[in-house]
């Protein structure tokens, strides 16, 4: 017998049990929605599932059945005795047959119309016929004592059945009633005649099939049984753990061998025990490329069902509970998401209709999505039935978000199906779905486009899941990785050819030509080295880093390179990097040792520890130590946090704290010759490379150097730059897109971390000015010009004229919004120098933001391409209802047509400035400001 | 303590009339502080106890309790106390189950089970100190000095505010 049919046999079964009891309370209560509700899905499932199956006897009933506890549902029909007697005839003659398929494999031939017809009659609102209510007089006249149709029921189970007829429904207390009772008695004739044709062989296989009843083949056990289990195990392992550790202390003793197999003895049953709890979810699946097989021969249509992910691992329960709502939604995904071929070629998409399922882990989740290139939701359908159904007004609706439109289609009752087909439409299917997917603490998300399909996305808790999970130590800590975002171990070491290499305190790593981020797990932890408690440490980090301060402020080369390497060498010691991959960024953990990967249960982090993101639960390993599970996606971001505000790039840091004139900026520090020192902002930096002159290439009287497949200019610093005498000359390398330069120096001295408070400007080309740096005086490098010199279309060619005196009295308060970070990171600098004091945001969306905050600015200056609001909405939006309508605006476009710069000047901006034309920015800064300063008077002075 | 007097105890505090309640009795740096029994898991001796990285700091990490995951709090650190001195402390602890989340209360010593009468109880005095009004659900009058009644929810509920 086919897998599929013993599954909904032994499935079948079960509902048919939970149905008699629901039935009988539905009697007593008839009004109980949700008890109708339940006994609606449990026929609706077993008439969806035998459709698929090809029993169409047991179909044809159970259909019928299912469309009169439509009517009760919809309150269309008042819920008698003398119906529900109707149902539980239907339910007899299903169990009949649901018998009849066990013990032969196929459905008994019989006429069920007697039945049909009165359900029918039912349905369509007339009365019973006669002779129902003539079989049943007692039940009829007595309306409302459930009781003794109870007990009538009962008794008539009770009653003498024919002796073959019993042995057809195996393990059903519940056996049918007298009048049933005829219709199989007539139905247990026929089947001999088809059998008899068949060979032998078949006869014989039958035989087989008797013997070995399916519903035998499984056992269902409790979960809690099996957590029960589980718990039992562990305190198992840690005692056999520790018998072991007082044997290892005894060379010889009789204990030894009878431990050791006690030792295999917990292993395996620890395995054992595990394995009960958790399948993969392909086991779930195993029907689906039938079902849709069938879906697409019964209605006509060209289905590819593809899944992937089948080896993701789920808890034994969770996977049970998801199970059906999956199979109703792959199913409404080939019958309501996927259109006629016709239709598809004239909607340009190919023939075949695909149906994608997937399951993987993420972040601490298991996704599961099934996505179909179909026709997506007919937005007006669900909204005409949700008005039908009277969910929302039609006003309501139209003040709705369409995501919100479509998220009705979890209602009860609710389909788009244009008709009410055998297979899904009567809106019970979503309803049961979210049920089942919120019950074990899931979410389920809808996205859909009309036309292009949908996408169903079900996010399951890790809770219940068990993880390989990756051991790793830190500062004598262990901690659990999950193995899943873990993509590769690399040794680092100080000699070795991976080597962690420094900037600006910050670790990286060389690996296969890309440099991969590193995150050291102690600090990230603030895990205390050894000896040291945590507070002399951050003393003694304090203490460090007034050296590192001294040292540079020498800027000795020497003792910088010591400096350097102590760091280094604090590092370097046999440390191991767990290359971790999210979906954020990939980068890597740093940790002082790598023990196994072990097979952990997850359990949750207890409520006062859920602030702390890097978290995503805690587990007891095999030795019984508790020990924390990093969540690689809370890593990613907390790490990330920290390298933006190195960066000084960080708009939420901003936001954080206005006044941004006391912002540090990271500085990079090098020297040309033996003058002043020079800085740059580290931000403004993509790399540093150290190019051998033996590779600089001429062309057309620029240098160049083939750089990671393609040509990027170089320029010396100034001509006093030496580059033929010496091997290798360090290299800055600036990019933006696809463009880069790099920019030759003599030497490369120190990264700090400063506030730039420019005290001299300087007409000097390529340079901005003189601030102090570390103590020394240090020229700010003005990387505009240097960009100008190699890539024309980078930056609007234009004068170096000194620019004016911007501002006015006092620091004006600027606000920059550009998504571009180059460009913020290039301007801000340059701003400051003007004498603004300069704040900057990289979405429009946070400026609002801001503004509803509060702050308060003098000018605003704003990109106009930027993802999600560009400037023209920020505009229209600051000049709508803002706190800063008031407050002038600039944008900066890198092509300005006169079209956008009618549209610019329509939504609100004063001035509509070329991109990196720094000069006209600076005048029409101050232009602005002195208009708007002239305007106010004799207002509040700014 | 003897499981019998708690348990007959126990009964008789089924009914009406006899207002009385079991307490177990812990110390912490020379108070005497009481938590229904009835809220008692379990009682431990010295355990270890895995640190958590960035936890409150009187979270002072979590244990394994027979198959489950237990935090473990640092009762001293909590109501606002130096940490104990060597030799003073037994490391004991009590296990109270709130929100389905097992906790262990890190205390110095455990005492005697006492059978507390509702006639000697009293309301916090409104000068106690701020911390401690927050945890405190009351004080007994007992003979020879006070007993401060330990509010186990709020105690735990408040850990991370």
């Amino acid at each position: 017998m086919d897998d599929l049919i013993g599954e909904f046999l032994t499935e079948t079964n079960e509902f048919l049990e939970s149905l008699d009891q629901d039935l009988l309370g539905l009697e007593q209560n008839p009004n109980d929605k949700e008890l109708l509700g339940n006994i609606f899905r449990l026929v609706h499932t077993i008439k969806g599932t035998c459709g698929f199956l090809g029993l169409p006897r047991l179909e044809t009933v159970a259909h019928r059945a299912e469309n009169v506890l439509g009517r009760f549902r919809d309150g269309d029909l008042e819920v008698t005795p003398e119906y529900v007697t109707l149902i539980f005839e239907s339910l007899d003659v299903i169990k009949f047959i649901v018998g009849a398929i066990e013990e032969t494999g196929s459905e008994p031939e019989g006429d069920d119309n007697p039945l049909i017809a009165k359900l029918d009659a039912v349905y369509e609102g007339k009365e019973v016929p006669k002779e129902e209510v003539a079989a049943e007089p007692e039940e009829e006249s007595i309306p409302g004592m459930a009781t003794e149709a109870e007990l009538e029921a009962a008794f008539a189970a009770a009653e003498v059945l024919p002796l073959d007829q019993q042995d057809s429904i195996p393990n059903e207390e519940a056996a049918p009633e007298p009048e049933p009772e005829q219709k199989e008695a007539e139905a247990e004739s026929p089947p001999p005649p088809p059998a008899a044709p068949p060979a032998a062989e078949e006869q014989k296989a039958e035989a087989v099939k008797k013997e070995a009843p399916v519903t035998t083949q499984t056992l269902r056990v409790n979960v809690d049984v099996l957590e029960d289990l589980m718990t039992m195990v562990s305190e198992m392992v840690l005692t056999r753990n520790q018998l072991l550790q007082i044997l290892r202390a005894h060379n010889e003793s009789d204990f030894a061998v009878p431990l050791q197999r006690l030792n295999h003895v917990v292993s395996e049953l620890q395995e054992g025990v595990m394995k009960t709890r958790m399948q993969p979810i392909g086991n779930a699946w195993s029907k689906l490329p039938r079902i849709i097989r069938d879906l697409s021969i019964e209605l006509g249509k060209k289905i590819d069902l593809e899944m992937r992910g089948q080896d993701t691992e789920l808890d034994r329960q969770v996977l049970e509970l998801i199970k059906d709502p999956l199979t109703h939604m792959v199913r409404n995904s080939g019958d309501h998401g996927i259109e006629m071929p016709e239709d598809r070629v004239a909607a340009g998409k190919s023939e075949t209709g695909k149906v994608i399922l997937e399951a993987f882990h993420e972040g601490g989740h298991i996704i599961i999505q099934i996505a179909d290139d179909g026709k997506g939701l007919p937005l007006d359908k669900i909204k005409a039935k949700i008005v039908s159904n009277g969910l929302a007004t039609e006003a309501e609706l139209a003040e709705m978000p369409t995501q919100q439109i479509q998220q009705y289609i979890f209602h009860a009752g609710l389909s788009t199906a244009e008709q009410v087909t055998s297979v899904s439409g009567r809106g019970v299917g979503m309803d049961v779905v979210r049920t089942n997917i919120e019950k074990i603490g899931g979410s389920i998300e809808l996205k859909s486009k009309e036309g292009k399909g949908s996408t169903f996305t079900i996010k399951i808790p890790l809770t219940l899941a068990i993880v390989s999970a990756l051991i790793v130590e830190s500062a004598k800590q262990r901690f659990a990785i999950p193995q899943l975002s873990v993509r590769e171990l690399v040794m680092a070491s100080e000699h070795g050819d991976n080597k962690i290499e420094m900037i600006k305190g910050t670790p990286v790593l060389r690996l296969r030509d890309r440099l991969l981020p590193l995150v050291s797990l102690d600090e990230l932890l603030k895990l205390q080295r050894e000896g040291i408690p945590l507070t002399d440490h951050l003393e003694a980090t304090n203490i460090e880093d007034e050296q590192d301060a001294a040292e540079s402020a020498d800027a000795a080369e020497p003792q910088e390179n010591e400096s350097e390497k102590t760091e280094e060498k604090q590092l370097a010691q046999n440390q191991y990097i767990v290359v971790t991959e999210t979906g954020a960024y990939d980068f890597g953990i740093i940790v002082d040792r790598v023990y196994d990967t072990e097979e952990i249960v997850v359990k949750p982090v207890p409520k006062i520890l859920r602030d702390i993101d890097l978290f995503s639960g805690n587990t007891i390993l095999g030795d019984g130590s508790v020990i924390m599970i990093l969540d690689p996606n809370g890593v990613a971001r907390i790490a990330g946090e920290i390298d933006a505000n190195d960066a000084a790039d960080s708009a939420t840091e901003d936001t954080a704290h206005i006044g941004n004139s006391q912002q540090k900026t990271s500085l990079l520090l090098f020297s040309i010759g033996g003058t002043t020192p020079k800085a740059v902002p580290l931000s403004l930096v993509a790399r540093l490379e150290n190019v051998k002159t033996a590779e600089i290439e001429h062309s057309s009287g620029q240098m160049m150097v083939q750089y990671r497949g393609s040509l990027m200019p170089l320029v010396p610093y100034d001509s006093s730059v030496q580059i033929n005498d010496v091997e290798e000359k360090p290299v800055l390398v600036f990019s933006d897109k696809e463009r880069s330069m790099g920019l030759i120096v003599d030497e490369i001295i120190d990264i700090t971390e400063e506030h730039i408070d420019v005290q001299l400007s300087s007409s000097q080309q390529g340079l901005l000015g003189s601030a102090i740096i570390n103590e020394k005086a240090t020229d700010v490098v003005d990387v505009m010009h240097f960009l100008n010199t190699t890539h024309d279309d980078w930056f609007k060619d234009h004068g170096d004229e000194a620019y004016g005196s911007a501002a006015g009295a006092g620091k004006k308060r600027l606000l920059l919004v550009d998504d571009s970070p180059f460009f913020r990171n290039m301007l801000a600098p340059i701003l400051g120098i003007a004498g603004y004091d300069v704040t900057t945001l990289d979405s429009a969306r946070d400026a609002l933001k801001m503004c509803e905050d509060g702050a308060r600015f003098d000018v605003i200056v704003s990109d106009i391409e930027m993802p999600e609001m560009d400037g023209f909405e920020f505009a229209e939006k600051v000049k709508a209802d803002s706190g800063w309508h008031d407050t002038p605006m600039i944008a900066l476009t890198s092509h300005a047509t006169p079209a956008d710069i009618d549209r610019g000047m329509q939504v609100g901006f004063t001035k509509h400035i070329a991109k990196f034309d720094k000069d006209t920015l600076l005048s029409a800064l101050s232009q602005t400001l002195i208009e708007q300063h002239k305007a106010e008077q004799p207002g509040e002075q700014a | 303590m003897s499981t019998a007097a708690t348990s007959k105890d126990y009964e008789l505090d089924g009914e009406p009339h006899d207002q009385s309640k079991d307490f177990l009795t812990i110390m912490i740096a020379e108070q005497r502080f009481g938590i229904p029994v009835l809220q008692i898991e379990d009682v431990l001796g010295e355990q270890s106890v895995t640190n958590i990285p960035l936890a409150p700091p009187e979270v002072a990490g979590s244990l394994n309790l027979r198959g489950r995951v237990v935090t473990a709090i640092d009762v001293r650190r909590r109501l606002g106390m130096d940490p104990c001195k060597d030799g003073e402390a037994t490391g004991m602890s009590v296990v109270v189950e709130h929100d389905n989340e097992l906790y262990s209360l890190i205390i110095d010593r455990v005492g005697d089970v006492l059978t507390l009468k509702e006639d000697m109880f009293e309301n916090n005095p409104p000068t106690l100190d701020s911390v401690w009004r927050e945890i405190s659900g009351g004080i007994f009058r007992l003979e020879e000095e006070l007993l401060v009644v330990l509010d186990v929810p709020k105690l735990l509920n408040t850990v991370h505010s």
